[in-house]
């Protein structure tokens, strides 16, 4: 029963990181970029989040209706000014380009916020559970948490399939030099793509600052691994993929967390290694080379 | 263009200029190692820092500037480096042979964690070296007898501080002579030439029979036990870790990416320039508290986008110079010419470029 | 006044040198086919015209007005549709939305999905295909169609028949005269000198980057163009630097 509790906890943590992992997806599909400050956009957003709340009285879900487009218009300007032209540059540039981001985000925190976890209040529905049957419980929170994102992924996969900047977000991802000859101006797409990821991430560090009962400087050094893991686990090019990831790395995390508290960093960490060594094309097989 | 002959032109590894370099390297280091006896010791031991800056810059650069493998974990070895000079000075060698004897074992560790590693590529294997310094940290803090959470100190040291500023200074100088010369010699070799092509476009380089994994695995080992001989220093020099965390973080990987990036990345001059550079920024900025390391990730990132060869880079390309030759050039000899030729024979210049390629 | 008119072309490739000098006119519902051999350096003219390759000298100019300053993009919504060197799908998408994104331009025009599958038919039953897996024929047809949907003025087409059947490329050449009535101007890369003589307007032959051969096709005999694709008798105004078996020819 332990480990069956463990599972159901393992799947629902799952649906966070798959949460925080959506947007990496989604930057390294259309652009290519791995985003190392990817975990620092997500505690911007829980960041953001705190000062609606303490300087607006804004409830946490309210606020998020100004942290998601607040953080979507920078991705589109990061990208457009920085990261554009550090893609013209080589391949290694955005890569230091975000790592640099990586670094001054959470030291300028700290020296902002100190490192005082500013808290992220919901009222009841941090410790509201259903009891399923006696021994499985499951917290409404992590149920919010992963039904949200599995709306994401549907909604994301409708948007790519359905609608023009979806498609030529596809299109970019393929082959961007001949988008410019369909007449597209490619960086726009690639603005708008990163625009998306920064939003979800900061959706996704809002939750995971509820979750974790509020926010501290250094957390994005911590989520970004979260992130990554996820999206190899799963397989790239898939975005249910990332999904799966997350939930393998969501249930690697409850069941070391069963046996030691300090265990489950360490375990997820380790599974990722192995995912690496023995199937590196991650659960899902797709035709993206990393 | 001019038609060459066999037989009318060499190819020249500017060994003058490698030979004037080694003489007047030959002799700062000797004046270097005699500071001890000259130099009071709160200069000296400043400069240990500076010494096991420049030899992380320089690593770090082989792996990114020169192997194309940036990585942002490198703090794994550093910190297997400083934990496992814990590992043998308890076993009874001093502190000053444990920090070689750690560079080993932490190279025979590296090896299978390259197999890892390289699964992935580009941005993902950096992920992945993050990944894995985070792994190591994580199981180092789970044993009692290396601290655990807590950090410890070097259990068997020189107990006089003068002597043991010294022979500290001569290890972190020994280390970076060390590092600079496998460096060197490993640029101008055929593992040069490979790694410039493997950098330049891996492809390319495996269809014309370069062992491409073969050749960025030693790479990744050499850097390794470099970063590792590194952290053994910076033990040596605080008489202990305060922290895991301090020891694992990832804000050396910053310093380094800083450092080779400000001085030039892609090139020997570079990362010690950087290195330099950073030096004397840190004495100045430690007041500043946390701020100085967004200012470090600011310049980084203006660094990436402005000057992307960094300073010596500029300095190389405008004016054409390097202290550490390790290109080729064609050279004429001379009165070998194709009689009636419509000119003399140009020296074209094939210098390795320090830029990476889209 | 020309339609497109290109002055003085000179590209390259890092510090290798793919076009000299190239001087090139296309009038209003002409056809000029650019022939020469791999290397010759038809393609970067065509992308240089395209924008979608920055030259190191010259200018290219449409309907009157310097356009070298513009953007690949740019150039497209202008009226410039370049149907590229290996087709180049999107791989991912279906036939139909590989149509679709190529009317990102957004220019009015008579050409939609259904009249492009009127002129291409062999896209019909396959608009729901992934485009990966279609033949090589059949990209080559998607292509075209893609280009044709951001209703150009000119189009541009780099070896449209690489690597395909004869009857497919019949049936390429056979929509390829439906689009011709139109009325828009074409360039076209071609390999192939009897299609090329048939169905061409103008001819240029390009050599190691330089124009070796230009005039109107009626003028031009199969022996003189293969004569200068080759190198054989050089009919231009500029000296490449060439040896032959025989020595030097002047």
């Amino acid at each position: 029963m332990i480990i069956l509790n463990a599972l159901v906890q393992g799947v629902l943590l799952g649906g966070l990181f798959a949460m925080a992992a959506l947007g990496l997806s989604i930057a390294f599909g259309v652009l290519r970029v791995v985003n190392l400050a990817h975990g620092e956009i997500m505690t911007l957003g829980a960041y953001l989040a705190y000062l609606s709340l303490s300087s607006f009285g804004l409830n946490v879900w309210v606020s998020l209706l100004i942290v998601v487009p607040a953080m979507g218009v920078v991705g589109y300007w990061v990208q457009r000014l920085m990261l554009q032209r550090a893609l013209r540059l080589s391949e290694l540039a955005p890569l230091l380009v975000t790592f640099g981001l990586a670094i001054m985000i959470p030291n300028a925190l700290v020296e902002v916020f100190t490192n005082d976890k500013k808290p992220l209040p919901t009222g009841d529905l941090a410790v509201q559970s259903i009891t399923v049957v006696d021994g499985i419980t499951i917290g409404v929170l992590p149920l919010l948490t992963l039904v949200v994102a599995i709306a994401l992924i549907a909604g994301m996969q409708l948007f790519l399939a359905r609608t023009k900047m979806g498609r030529y977000m596809r299109a970019a991802a393929d082959d961007s030099d001949t988008l410019r000859l369909m007449g597209i101006d490619y960086r726009k797409v690639y603005a708008f793509a990163m625009a998306l990821a920064f939003g979800i991430a900061a959706l996704a560090g809002v939750f995971f600052g509820i979750r974790q009962g509020g926010v501290t400087p250094f957390d994005g050094q911590l989520t970004v691994l979260f992130a990554f893991e996820a999206v190899i686990i799963g397989g790239l090019g898939s975005l249910w993929g990332t999904l799966a990831g997350g939930i393998v790395l969501g249930i690697a995390h409850a069941i070391a967390g069963q046996i030691s508290p300090d265990l489950p960093l360490l375990v997820g960490n380790l599974v990722f290694l192995a995912i690496l060594v023995f199937r590196p094309t991650g659960i899902v097989r797709s035709k993206v080379a990393a | 263009m001019p038609t060459l002959i066999a037989g009318s032109v060499r190819v020249d590894r500017y060994q003058r200029r490698a030979l004037v370099t080694g003489l007047v390297a030959a002799a700062a280091f000797v004046a270097l190692a005699a500071a001890p006896y000259l130099l009071d010791p709160a200069i000296t031991s400043s400069w240990i820092k500076l010494f096991y800056l420049i030899t992380l810059a320089t690593m770090w650069n082989l792996l990114a500037g020169y192997a194309g493998m940036v990585s942002v974990g490198q703090q794994a070895y550093i910190g297997l480096g400083a934990y496992g000079l814990f590992v043998f000075n308890d076993m009874g060698f001093d502190p000053y042979s444990s920090a070689l004897i750690a560079s080993v074992a932490v190279g025979v560790i590296a090896l299978p964690l390259s197999f890892i590693a390289f699964r992935l590529r580009g941005g993902y294997f950096a992920i992945g070296t993050w990944v894995i310094a985070e792994a190591v940290r994580q199981i180092i803090i789970r044993f009692d007898n290396l601290g655990a959470g807590r950090g410890r100190s070097i259990s068997d040291y020189t107990a006089d501080p003068v002597f043991r500023n010294m022979f500290t200074y001569w290890l972190a100088l020994g280390i970076l002579a060390l590092a600079l010369v496998v460096t060197f010699y490993l640029l101008r070799s055929r593992m040069g030439i490979a790694l410039q092509s493997i950098r330049d476009n891996e492809v390319a380089a495996r269809a014309l029979g370069i062992n491409v994994s073969r050749t960025k695995r030693i790479v990744f080992v050499i850097a390794a036990m470099g970063a590792a001989l590194a952290g053994s220093v910076i033990c040596i020099q605080a008489i202990g870790v305060a922290s895991p965390n301090q020891i694992f973080s990832v804000s050396y990987s910053a310093f380094m990416i800083f450092m080779v990036l400000i001085g030039g990345i892609g090139t020997i001059e570079g990362p010690i320039l950087g290195a330099v550079i950073y030096f004397v920024m840190d004495l100045y900025f430690s007041q500043l508290g946390l701020w100085y390391l967004v200012v470090l990730g600011l310049l980084a990132i203006l660094v990436t986008l402005f000057l992307p060869k960094g300073i010596w880079g500029a300095i190389h390309e405008r004016f054409n110079i390097s202290l550490f030759p390790v290109g080729h050039r064609i050279v004429p000899i001379a009165d070998k010419f194709l009689p009636g030729s419509s000119a003399q024979p140009t020296v074209k210049e094939k210098r390795p470029s320090g830029r990476f390629r889209r | 006044m020309p339609l497109l008119h290109a002055q003085s072309i000179s590209a390259g490739y890092g510090d290798s040198r793919a076009i000299s000098d190239v001087i090139l006119t296309l009038q209003n519902g002409e056809l000029l086919a650019l022939v020469g051999a791999n290397g010759a350096g038809k393609s970067t003219l065509l992308r240089v015209i395209a924008g979608a390759h920055r030259p190191t000298a010259g200018t290219v100019s449409f309907k009157d007005s310097d356009i070298s300053r513009l953007t690949d993009f740019h150039r497209n919504k202008l009226g410039i549709s370049l149907v590229p060197e290996g087709r180049r799908l999107f791989a991912s998408m279906t036939v139909i939305e590989n149509l679709i994104v190529g009317a990102g331009s957004g220019r009015a025009g008579a050409w939609n999905v259904e009249s492009v599958v009127e002129t291409l038919p062999m896209l019909k039953p396959l608009l729901k295909r992934n485009a990966s897996r279609l033949s090589g024929g059949q990209q080559q047809a998607v292509s075209i169609g893609r280009a044709l949907m951001s209703n150009p003025e000119v189009l541009l087409l780099d070896e449209v028949s690489l690597g395909l059947a004869p009857i497919i490329i019949d049936e390429l050449y056979e929509s390829l005269s439906v689009v011709r009535q139109s009325g828009l101007g074409i360039i076209l890369v071609e390999q192939d000198l009897a299609r090329t003589i048939a169905v061409a307007d103008r001819i240029m032959c390009l050599l190691e980057g330089h124009v070796v051969l230009e005039g109107k096709s009626g003028d031009l005999t199969h022996d003189q163009i293969t004569d200068a694709y080759f190198g054989h008798s050089i009919v231009s105004f500029s000296e490449p630097d060439l040896t032959t078996e025989e020595g030097v020819q002047a």
